[in-house]
């Protein structure tokens, strides 16, 4: 018997993949965001009414990742803007290669930002890097207040929280000063945001992260 | 679920590393750090799936789980850092200073010659 030491990262091909798609949104110039949350909690909609608000103002395009189906990639195109869908058939995350062969997609010269709508999936895309700028979790209230407690890994290594669904906050018992509480303990620096995609409320402040992240 | 991929990845590290050599794995030790989505049984059972039929196959998964260190900024006390606990052991504080987590890392194999 023999023990050979290996030493190496395990996911080192998307890690090399991540880096190779960092390198090129800085050298373009472009915010990549990667956003993260459980089925349904708003991330198209979320992405519709950004992109009615800033349509005119900032160049977006998205990259929608869902397990089967072209339907989020159709609304986002229904607003204007472009959209790649990627269909990952099964699999519970996009990887960093995936996105490298989505970006020839577009015509990247002029674009402000690029989001990345992962797989709705709290847990699993968390450990794949995608060579993102910024790493965007949302909650809505109808998941229940116990979730950055419960899967804490995409909480404790997100930028920004999107607390949506706020209009319904009121039906529901979401303790939302419960959750910035706790939340800020696993990850001191989260800025966070109370929205409502489907009023629009709170996301002004949104907007304006945005325009301010891009500069 | 996605204990798959990661999987995959390992036995694909694994055959780069011995392509040459006739034989097989009996033992695979891998670490990680705290702040990753990796579930044991899942990660076990997904890699008994993927090594069948290659010189992983039958081999033992041994996943070491690297603590985080952290270090209260109100009591200065050094601990463990916990995702599901995230507060300071001695004066129930939570701000803290956090070190690096480490990533997945493929650390050893123990490989029989035929
Ligand atoms: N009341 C209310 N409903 C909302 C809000 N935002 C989204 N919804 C509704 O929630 C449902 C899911 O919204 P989507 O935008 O499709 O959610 P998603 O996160 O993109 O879903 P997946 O891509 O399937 O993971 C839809 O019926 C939306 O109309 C909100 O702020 N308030
Ligand atoms: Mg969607
Ligand atoms: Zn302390």
């Amino acid at each position: 018997m023999m023990k050979i030491k290996v030493k190496k990262k395990i996911l080192a091909k998307n890690e090399d993949f991540a880096a190779a798609n960092q390198k090129f949104f800085k050298k373009k110039n472009i915010l990549c965001i990667n956003m993260i949350s459980s089925p349904g909690s708003g991330k198209t909609t979320i992405l519709e009414k950004t992109a009615k608000a800033l349509k005119n103002k900032i160049n977006i395009a998205v990259i929608e990742g869902d397990l089967y189906t072209k339907l989020d990639a159709e609304r986002i195109r229904a607003t204007g803007l472009e959209a790649v869908q990627i269909e990952t058939k099964g699999a519970c995350h996009l990887t960093a290669e995936q996105i490298t062969n989505s970006l020839h997609k577009f015509d990247t010269d002029n674009l402000d930002i690029i989001v990345i709508e992962n797989i709705g999936n709290l847990v699993c895309p968390s450990d794949f890097d995608l060579g993102e700028t910024v790493r965007v979790v949302v909650l809505s209230v109808a998941e229940g207040d116990d979730k950055c407690k419960k899967y804490p890994n995409s909480f404790a290594q997100a930028d920004v929280l999107l607390i949506n669904k706020t209009d319904l906050a009121r039906y529901l018992d979401f303790n939302v000063k419960m959750v910035r509480k706790d939340v800020l303990k696993l990850n001191k620096d989260l800025k966070i945001f109370e929205i409502s995609a489907k009023t629009t409320a709170g996301m002004e402040k949104w907007f304006k992260w945005l325009k301010k992240a891009i500069r | 679920m996605h204990e798959m991929m990661v999987a995959e990845n390992i036995v694909e590290t694994i055959l780069a590393q011995v392509q040459k050599k006739s034989g097989k794995v009996t033992r695979v030790v891998i670490s990680c750090g705290q702040i990753n989505a990796i579930n044991d049984e899942a990660l076990k059972f997904a890699f008994e799936a993927i090594a069948a039929g290659t010189i992983c196959q039958g081999a033992k998964l041994k996943i070491k789980h690297i603590p985080l260190k952290a270090v209260c900024n109100s009591c200065h006390k050094k601990f463990n850092f916990d995702l599901y606990e995230p507060q300071c052991p001695k004066c129930g504080k939570s701000d803290f200073l956090i070190g690096d987590d480490v990533p997945l890392i493929l650390e050893e194999i123990e490989f029989e010659k035929k």
